[in-house]
């Protein structure tokens, strides 16, 4: 799903308008935080308009003061809209990129599936879940279906973003395809497996969209911190008003708070830094992951995935690369390392698979000289079920390599043995995990070849990374527990779960949850649906069956296992912004009483003013600096709230040493200075205030 | 204690085994009897309001029984709520409102019982952190017989006995006549079972003393000893119960982190209370007395300055509240500090259990903002935080200041504290959100010199300290119950640490901002303002 990156500046008006949209009663009440501030606006506006009517019938001043207070109120709830709107319209460019996918296009709903030529074409919209559709090449998949029969090459590219066409075919694991596809050749049989509008698309769109976006529990969880502070902040204000009378009783001075000022200094420590950004922050850790290819299908799984303390890995392409490589010739008796790689070299010459070419590649590495296959007077011997032996046969003599027992078998028939000495060398490679193939020439027994899986070589890195983060990873392979055991030293993973079977992997999901871990793990087989389905955190690839993608709650569209860790980090990230961004708002709160409360009460206890050690020039200009000052952070951390804190593996411990220093202290000094040069500006642009 | 609250023999079970369980017979509960959380809330709620009932109707009978002139409804309600919800706000005068015989069995007894409602709250908050799917909480009427019979009345024996070795009188109602300074003329002072009462009323954070002068009146605290020993006894149980705490989520380190948060904040409050009587006040120094370098006013002579401080500190940090020295005569900026130091909401220290788990919901807050900082759902001890965890959390945070802030905007609509008061300026408005503030956070203490003991203000005093009380304790169970129904999430690298000195400075950091954020604006009308004034007068 390659989209053409968000454009601000084009944009510029749609977001103006969007922002504007925002300013509706409903859309405010989402936000408690921001909803205060609303009302104070609205209550200052009325304030500064029978300001108006009174300067116009009495003698009064009309209030410039009032008036730029409800001005920057209403700045302060247009930048947090811009902030949602900003956010929101990253994924609107996504959306309408694959909304175009979706053109309309005519499906061939076969009233008998047998009969491939009697259909009607309708609309994808009134087709229903277990309706029959016949495709064709260059067709387009009207909807999310099932591969009945039949097998053709699919373009993707619309979903992915990869212009290389796939094979779809019934049966298997790839026998799922998706609205918006174009077959490339032959045809196909579908049942649908959706309803209209559940399609992936349409969940793709929506979720992208921020359409369907629901408040996660821990934002739920922090809006009602938010709202706890911003209710705490409303008494501390409102009883300011008869506290500051009592106190012109007390002190014999005059100079009661004025509304305005309360509501100023209100939305000043409100936590709206937060408040206003909160919403943006959670649509741009969707965007996150969609811009990494991967479609959640709740925002919930994506917070979750901050949480994962165990991961699942699939051995096969995540951590190795799934196909065995020679690592080394162990030569026998009397033999030479370099005669066994020339004889391994010609019994792989014409073996075209992944492991016959990398015997050859080592032997050349160790300087044998490749014989080109045209000059050899030669046949081949290609493997076959039968003998399970492949190699050459040259003139005089028949070069085969095979495992032990297919050699030993084919040995018998000419009267040799495998030497106890050969024997043990192919139990220790065996031991360690890898594939020993023995190498024969003629009857004479050359050595073994060491095949083994190649671990990924910046794997090791990832999952130390991993370590570090406090989540366990776990192997899971096919293998028996020796080749598991030995992959998963050398990979560096914390254990692995050798011989896994569907019900091993759901058991030990099962095991570790009643532990209180939260397992995420990848997916792509029908079988795997049922631990996807328990895990809290599942991954389906784009690749896997409908099955697998219906009980994940992300799909990876690269289809690419290890995009997990990715996953993780986003889903790390959107928390700490969070957290980052909570505690800058309440550290700014201490700065914002140093400039609204010494110069605001000074008229009843004038000895208040040695407080204003920002040395503020008047109470005005104070308070307007203090609400410019709130209202201008915002948009400048909306770019922090869409990209996330900056985040490196480590502990706990540093992570949180790290955020409280910049986040925390910065937090506290930011506005001292802010406030200060608003101060001063004010003082230059309009004078004395 | 650990052991106690969690039903295993201790050394005084040998005898006392037999007593509790005649208890359990008589009030019919067996002790594996669990209760979820309302259930235990709903006990504590019945408890305390038979508790209220008796007392009631002992004090309004004793005015009829005694012969003595019967008390204000309103009074009554104040005295009453007062001593249940372990404030020991004292509007009546302890000398001639209530007789010494009624004062026994009506707020003595409550004295004992409060502290251990206060624990028996938090035994259940901590096994809400330590069970695991449970919606169980344990029997509060266990807990509450265990308490009692293991902790409160063993300990009050041990210090009441010392008491009276040091020299505080124990006696039956008993008028003693002594000559006055004043030449050719006697007083009258009545005696009583004074050791006793001092040891709970310490012990239990109680402050309701058997006279209205309580630690000042050299009866009840005759000498040096008997002030160390009483300092020692107000800060016993609320810091032991952390060690408790630690040891009954088998992670001492985590109580250790509590005390050591609570005591960073403490001590330099402390010394800069000390440190801002001994100054000198200048505008007294023209005058000819011989301690114009320090300021006595209000306190006894025999305790001076330090020990009047450090007795002011350690009773509004606890929610004690028994007073030592005349908190209306503190400096300003004094009067600033002990009601900051009780508007921390019984955190610093704080009473007899309410203390630690009105500290735990900061420790809650601050996990819940350091660990998203972490990129985790927060968690503490193994126990993730979520939606609903923090809804009891912002309810219990907020009540206190809600009470404090919105007490005081009534009072003023009702009373002229201008006219209520013997002194004048800023030092009224600091003797008035003194006073609420006490109430509010259940403390007990008050700055004379304003005088709260109208029929309004009774009311109203005697609603905030109920509202106090039980607003904390219902979400502070909702929470326990809550946490005990999740798995126990196990620890990596990837948990936030919430032993080390790093978070400890964020808890202060957090309970510092929030503290301040809350009460600067009133502070500021108040103390600061005087503080200030007088500074500036110079």
């Amino acid at each position: 799903m390659k989209s053409e990156e968000f454009s601000y500046k084009k944009n510029i008006l749609y977001l103006v308008f969007e922002s504007f949209c925002k300013f509706n009663l409903k859309s405010q009440l989402a936000n408690p935080v921001m909803f205060i501030v609303y009302i104070g606006a609205i209550i200052v506006t009325i304030i500064g308009t029978t300001s108006i009517y009174d300067a116009a019938i009495k003698e009064g001043e009309f209030s410039y003061f009032i008036w730029s207070i409800a001005f920057f109120l209403w700045l302060t709830i247009f930048f947090a809209n811009l902030a949602e709107a900003i956010a929101e319209g990253k994924g609107k460019a996504q959306a309408e990129s694959l909304r175009k996918t979706r053109k309309e296009v005519m499906a061939k709903k076969l009233k008998d599936p047998k009969n491939h030529d009697n259909f009607e074409l309708i609309s994808p919209c009134l087709l229903k879940k277990g309706d029959y559709v016949f495709v064709e090449a260059g067709d387009m998949i009207p909807i999310d279906a099932q591969i009945i029969e039949g097998a053709a090459s699919i373009d993707e590219s619309a979903i992915t973003g990869e212009s290389a066409a796939v094979i779809r075919e019934n049966g298997g694991d790839c026998d799922s395809v998706i609205a918006g596809t174009k077959i490339l050749s032959d045809w196909l049989l579908l049942r649908v497996s959706v309803n209209q509008g559940e399609s992936f698309l349409d969940t793709m769109i929506a979720m992208v969209e921020g359409a369907k976006r629901q408040k996660t529990p821990n934002e739920i969880a922090l809006t009602i911190l938010l709202s706890a502070l911003t209710l705490i902040f409303v008494l501390v204000t409102a009883t300011l008003f008869p506290f500051s009378n009592n106190a012109t009783a007390l002190s014999g001075n005059s100079g009661v708070l004025s509304i305005t000022v309360l509501i100023a200094l209100l939305v000043c420590l409100a936590p709206t830094t937060i408040g206003g950004l909160l919403s943006a922050i959670g649509i741009a850790g969707m965007n996150r992951l969609a811009k990494a290819n991967v479609i959640a299908t709740s925002g919930r799984a994506v917070e979750a995935a901050g949480d994962v303390s165990v991961l699942l890995l699939d051995k096969t392409g995540t951590i190795t690369f799934g196909n065995r490589q020679a690592a080394n010739f162990i030569p026998a008796e009397g033999i030479s390392e370099k005669e066994l790689a020339e004889a391994a070299a010609m019994t792989s010459l014409a073996d075209e698979t992944p492991e016959g070419k990398s015997i050859v590649t080592l032997a050349r590495s160790l300087g044998v000289q490749i014989p080109d296959i045209d000059t050899l007077d030669a046949s081949f011997i290609h493997f076959s079920a039968d003998t399970k032996l492949s190699g050459i046969n040259l003139k005089d003599r028949q070069i085969l390599k095979g495992a032990d027992d297919s050699i030993s078998t084919h040995l018998k028939n000419l009267g040799g043995i495998i030497s106890a000495n050969v024997e043990k060398i192919v139990h220790q490679i065996a031991r360690s995990g890898g594939t020993p193939l023995v190498v024969a020439d003629d009857t004479r027994i050359m050595g073994v070849i060491h095949l083994k899986d190649t671990v990924k070589p910046d794997i090791k890195n990832r999952l130390a990374d991993l370590r570090k983060m406090g989540i366990k990873s776990v192997m899971i392979t096919g293998d028996n527990p020796l080749t598991a055991a030995a992959i998963a030293a050398e990979a560096g993973v914390d254990d692995y779960l050798a011989q896994a079977t569907p019900e091993t992997k759901l058991k030990y999901i099962r095991k570790m949850q009643e532990g209180g871990q939260l397992v995420a793990m990848v997916g792509d087989g029908t079988n795997d649906a049922p631990a996807l389905a328990q895990a809290d955190v599942a991954v389906a690839m784009n690749s896997g069956t409908q099955a697998a993608k219906e009980a994940a709650n992300m799909v990876d569209l690269d289809s690419n296992p290890t995009k997990l860790i990715e996953v993780v980090e986003v889903g790390k990230q959107l928390l700490m912004t969070r957290g980052a961004l909570t505690t800058f708002s309440i550290a700014n709160d201490i700065a914002k009483y140093f400039a609204i409360i010494p110069t605001s009460l000074t008229s009843i206890y004038p000895e208040l003013k040695i407080f204003n050690i920002m040395h503020l020039q008047t109470t005005e200009s104070a308070i307007l600096s203090a609400i410019i000052f709130n209202a201008f952070i915002i948009i400048m951390l909306v770019p922090l709230a869409l990209k996330g804190v900056k985040y490196h593996a480590q502990s706990a411990e540093s992570l949180l040493r790290n955020h409280i220093f910049i986040y925390g202290l910065g937090g506290i000094i930011a506005p001292f200075i802010g406030i200060k040069l608003i101060d001063l500006l004010l003082g230059l642009f309009i004078g004395k205030l | 204690m650990a052991n106690v609250f969690n039903g295993q023999k201790t050394f005084l079970s040998f005898f006392l085994h037999p007593i509790e369980h005649t208890f359990y017979k008589i009030i019919a509960v067996s002790q594996n009897d669990e209760m979820d959380w309302k259930h235990y809330a709903f006990s504590i709620i019945i408890f305390s309001f038979l508790s209220c009932f008796i007392m009631g109707l002992i004090l309004y009978l004793q005015a009829s029984i005694m012969g003595m002139k019967p008390l204000d409804p309103n009074l009554i309600f104040n005295t009453i709520v007062s001593f249940v919800t372990n404030t020991n706000w004292q509007a009546y005068s302890p000398e001639k409102d209530i007789h010494q015989y009624f004062q026994v069995i009506s707020i003595g007894v409550q004295q004992f019982f409060s502290p251990a409602v206060g624990i028996c709250v938090l035994i259940a908050l901590i096994r809400g952190f330590t069970r695991k799917n449970s919606t169980k909480l344990g029997n509060f009427w266990v807990d509450l017989v265990r308490v009692l019979l293991y902790v409160i009345i063993p300990l009050s024996i041990i210090s009441a006995l010392i008491f009276g070795f040091l020299g505080v009188p124990q006696d039956w109602a008993k008028e003693v006549t002594i000559s006055s300074l004043e030449t050719g003329k006697t007083q009258n002072y009545l005696v009583g079972p004074i050791a006793s009462w001092t040891a709970i009323e310490i012990l239990g954070s109680n402050g309701g003393g058997i006279f209205g002068t309580n630690m000042a009146h050299p009866f009840q605290n005759p000498n040096a000893l008997t002030h160390f020993l009483g300092l020692f006894l107000i800060l016993l149980l609320p810091t032991s119960l952390c060690y408790t705490f630690g040891k009954m989520v088998n992670d001492t380190r985590q109580g250790w982190a509590i005390f050591a948060a609570m005591l960073i904040i403490f001590v330099p409050l402390t010394s800069l209370t000390i440190n801002q009587e001994n100054n000198k006040i200048s505008s007294l120094s023209s005058l000819p007395l011989e301690t114009h370098n320090t300021s006595m006013e209000g306190k006894e002579t025999r305790h001076g300055i330090i020990g009047s401080l450090l007795w002011a500190s350690a009773t509004t940090a606890t929610s004690n509240g028994s007073i030592a020295a005349d908190h209306s005569s503190f400096a300003p900026i004094n009067n600033f500090l002990t009601m900051f130091l009780m508007q921390m909401s019984e955190t610093i220290f704080g009473g007899v259990g309410s203390g630690l788990y009105g500290m735990l919901i900061f420790v809650l807050i601050t996990v819940f903002i350091a660990g998203l900082m972490v990129g985790r759902t927060p968690e503490y001890l193994g126990k993730k935080i979520s939606a609903y965890e923090m809804k009891m959390v912002s309810l219990a945070l907020l009540m206190p200041l809600f009470l404090i802030l919105s007490g005081a905007w009534i009072l003023l609509h009702f009373l002229n504290i201008k006219e209520l008061s013997v002194n004048q300026g800023a030092q009224v408005f600091s003797e008035f959100m003194y006073n609420l503030t006490s109430a509010s956070n259940n403390n007990g203490s008050a700055m004379s010199g304003i005088t709260m003991s109208n029929s309004t203000s009774n009311l109203i005093l005697g609603f905030l300290m109920l509202m106090g009380r039980f607003w904390i304790i219902i979400p502070v169970l909702a929470l326990a119950g809550s946490l005990a129904q999740k798995n126990t999430v196990p620890i990596s690298t990837g948990t936030l640490p919430t032993h080390t000195p790093l978070f400890i400075f964020v808890l202060i950091g957090i309970l510092l901002i929030i503290g301040v954020l809350t009460f600067i604006p009133s502070l500021a009308l108040g103390p600061i303002a005087e503080h200030l004034g007088l500074a500036g007068a110079h």
